[in-house]
């Protein structure tokens, strides 16, 4: 049965208002989103400036190979999400359901390698705060740059465990039928939610895995 | 059935969607902290009576003014009209029945509650001391106080400003009833959105930042810290990014209430009403890019220095349109001096005092002498008591018969708000003149040549704090014994008077159609 279509929520005249209220909703929350994650990518920019030698050397830590990785299944979540709102748009054919679900446990790839990176980090001694053993001129400013580094992915695989869990109830709702071609906004913004977390991560991998590491 | 008598069990509020109990459940908590961010102050000026320190110790008084900055910022001031007024008149004004997220409304209360919870922690287990500005590396290294209490307390509390302007923005896009356009919007509404952007956009860098103070502290960590390599400045750009706009987060809803205010009380349409539109944009526009005023003496760059001074003379412009335009508005106009417009008035010559003060600041050299003075301590008083304060009392008056359904003693109302604007004169004028003389702020001692203005300014606030007591006593006999409100007392325009007195749940019986801008007041 389609759900969304009988029954407007509380302080709507019908479900069109409640679509344009859901989806303004998403992009409205989207924006701050870019605020939370845009003091991370300030401080990185000044505090770069500042010590651009602690930060080229902090880069070359950073695991390039598992990042491209990381980077390729993330991209490649990004795009199973689109295919699975395609398939809903287009009638639904049956895939939509098991494309979110290979988006949320691509999500959980993502989340698994960069476990692999943090344990890495943590035998190498460069988690400011927890096991730090750096030494020489460089050690304080270099902890900047692993702690902005440890501060924006943890933050951004918050963002991961979050969306996976979004889409793993949206995948339920998709499996049972909720969705139309004509209706099906939850969907949409759930994944909008997920591309998001994608774009953020388009901006962070540059930033710690290429920019300065020669 | 009105919005009061559905349902009268305490689940039937705590667990309420409606938007106007959500703003009574506000109401009551911010005039909670209202108080205990008033009695700080009264300690404060209690200290400040004589000029040696003989009440508390230094450290005391540290946590007494910071006590008072926290509480009265972020659980009074930021959430006072938006959460209240906005709350309760927002759906109404654009002929909506609920808000457009009534689950979030309600959710946003409770993180207000939890955090508010964490700063009456803080306060019952010694206090903080860093000021309310939390600098660094003072508040990360050095401060043996509960600065983490106070910093994840007021993180919480950033979430219920980020969920409420979030709601607000999607209610005026999506929620306007049939012929509310754009340019027909009350200005009260145009203020809400103005400041609803300025809440979703500048407080996410506050909560970050103080999540930043939180790891510091929590794992000896510096980005902040000049000895781990970090950088204070950084802090401070962070911190004002978010606190220069809050300060238009408290003055733009103010604004929108007195708009309404004067309108009603000398029945003219307001002058210039879509340069009233365009300067609310403006100044929650303008707003994000003064921040570094507040760090002309801090070490930022001259360059730097300069280009947020004229920036700040800038903001200035659409700040003077406002005052203009209401002025032109009570030109030739029939002017009825009830209590809500004594506020409104009392509104504009303080707001005007406090702009104006602000530009002597926003002068780079002239700032050098004035920074960290009384001066500063008064010229934001003016804006922020003088003005924002002094507009919600004006809008809760207005609005009184519509929220309560009850009439207010006018003649009680008129000597509280006559009794306010004096007192409030006389406690933060003098701070004008000591700071120029150079008295710093935030000691708990002065050289005794500053006695004279100091004691000025006490008395002052016993006015205040009188001023401040009485509206409770007769709000609350209002509420119990006064007059029946008819569904629209003053002959108002606007779509929330045509709702009954007080609103049923749903507000309107059938959705109203709007044919006209606002404020169609036909003058004689």
């Amino acid at each position: 049965m389609n759900r969304l279509a009988q029954l407007p929520a509380e302080p709507y005249d019908d479900t069109t208002q409640q679509e344009e209220a859901a989806t303004l909703g998403m992009w409205a929350f989207l924006a701050t989103e870019i605020l939370f994650f845009g003091v991370l990518f300030a401080g990185y920019t000044v505090l770069r400036l500042l010590r651009p030698d602690a930060f080229v050397s902090g880069s070359r830590h950073t695991d390039l190979p598992l990042g491209t990785l990381e980077t390729a299944v993330l991209l490649m979540s990004s795009f199973t999400a689109a295919l699975s709102v395609r398939d809903i748009q287009l009638g639904g054919r049956g895939v939509a359901c098991w494309l979110l679900v290979l988006t949320a446990a691509l999500g959980a790839a993502f989340l698994v390698i960069h476990g692999v990176e943090y344990r890495a980090d943590y035998r190498a001694a460069i988690i400011p705060g927890i096991r730090y053993a750096e030494v020489g001129p460089l050690a304080a400013p270099k902890q900047l740059f692993f702690l902005l580094y440890y501060i924006t992915t943890a933050f951004h695989g918050l963002h991961v465990l979050i969306g996976i869990v979004l889409l793993a109830v949206t995948a339920v709702r998709v499996q049972r039928g909720d969705y139309t071609a004509k209706s099906h906004w939850p969907l949409e913004i759930a994944t909008l939610y997920w591309h998001l977390v994608d774009i953020v991560w388009i901006f962070v991998f540059p930033l710690y895995y290429l920019v300065g590491r020669a | 059935l009105s919005y009061l008598t559905d349902g009268n069990t305490l689940r039937s509020w705590l667990f309420t969607h409606d938007h106007k109990r959500i703003a009574i459940l506000y109401a009551v908590s911010i005039t909670f902290f209202f108080f205990l961010g008033g009695v700080a102050a009264a300690l404060i000026r209690l200290e400040l009576a004589t000029p040696a320190g003989d009440l508390m110790t230094a450290e005391t008084y540290n946590k007494t003014f910071t006590f008072h900055g926290v509480v009265m910022v972020w659980f009074f001031l930021i959430p006072s009209i938006p959460n209240t007024l906005g709350n309760f008149l927002l759906p109404l004004m654009i002929g909506a029945r609920d808000v457009a997220f009534p689950r979030l409304n309600l959710f946003s209360w409770y993180l207000y509650v939890i955090g508010g919870l964490f700063t009456i922690a803080c306060l019952l287990l010694g206090g903080v001391d860093t000021g309310w500005t939390f600098y660094t590396p003072f508040s990360t290294m050095f401060s043996n106080s509960n600065v983490m209490l106070t910093v994840v307390g007021v993180f919480i509390v950033g979430f219920s400003s980020i969920l409420t302007g979030l709601n607000f923005i999607v209610t005026i896009h999506t929620l306007r009833t049939t012929g509310m356009r754009w340019f027909r919007m009350p200005l009260f509404v145009w203020a809400m959105y103005g400041v609803s952007l300025v809440m979703m956009l500048a407080t996410p860098v506050l909560a970050m930042t103080l999540a930043l103070i939180a790891v510091e502290r929590l794992f000896g960590v510096g980005i902040f810290d000049p000895a781990l390599g970090g950088d204070p400045l950084l802090f401070q750009h962070f911190f004002w990014f978010y606190s220069h706009p809050a300060v238009y987060i408290m003055v733009l809803p103010s604004m929108g209430v007195v708009s309404e205010l004067i309108t009603a009380s000398v029945r003219r349409r307001i002058f210039g009403y879509r340069f009233m539109v365009y300067s609310i944009i403006g100044i929650a526009v303008l707003g994000f890019l003064v921040w570094g005023h507040h760090m002309f003496v801090a070490g930022q760059s001259m360059y730097a220095g300069i280009v947020f001074s004229i920036l700040s003379f800038i903001i200035a412009v659409p700040s003077a349109i406002k005052v203009f335009n209401w002025t032109a508005t009570l030109y030739k106009g029939d002017i009825a001096f009830g209590a809500p417009m004594i506020y409104a008035l009392g509104f504009v010559g303080l707001f005007m005092l406090g702009g104006l003060t602000g530009l002597f600041l926003a002068a780079t050299a002239l700032d050098v002498n004035l920074s960290d003075t009384y001066f500063v301590v008064a010229h934001f008083h003016y804006i922020m008591v003088g003005g924002a304060v002094m507009a919600y009392l004006g809008g809760i008056h207005f609005w009184w018969p519509k929220i309560t359904g009850r009439l207010y003693s006018e003649a009680w109302a008129r000597f509280a708000a006559i009794l306010m604007f004096l007192g409030f004169n006389l406690t933060f004028f003098p701070q004008f003149i000591a700071g120029a003389q150079g008295m710093p702020r935030r000691y708990h001692q002065y050289p005794p040549e500053f006695a004279l203005l100091n004691v000025l300014s006490s008395a002052g606030a016993v006015l205040l704090a009188a001023a401040y007591l009485l509206p409770i006593g007769y709000f609350l006999w209002s509420f119990r014994y006064g007059a029946v409100a008819p569904a629209n007392p003053w002959h108002a325009e606007g779509l929330e008077w045509e709702a009954a007195s007080p609103p049923p749940t749903h507000n309107f019986d059938e959705p109203p159609v709007v044919t006209d801008g606002p404020y169609a007041y036909t003058h004689p």
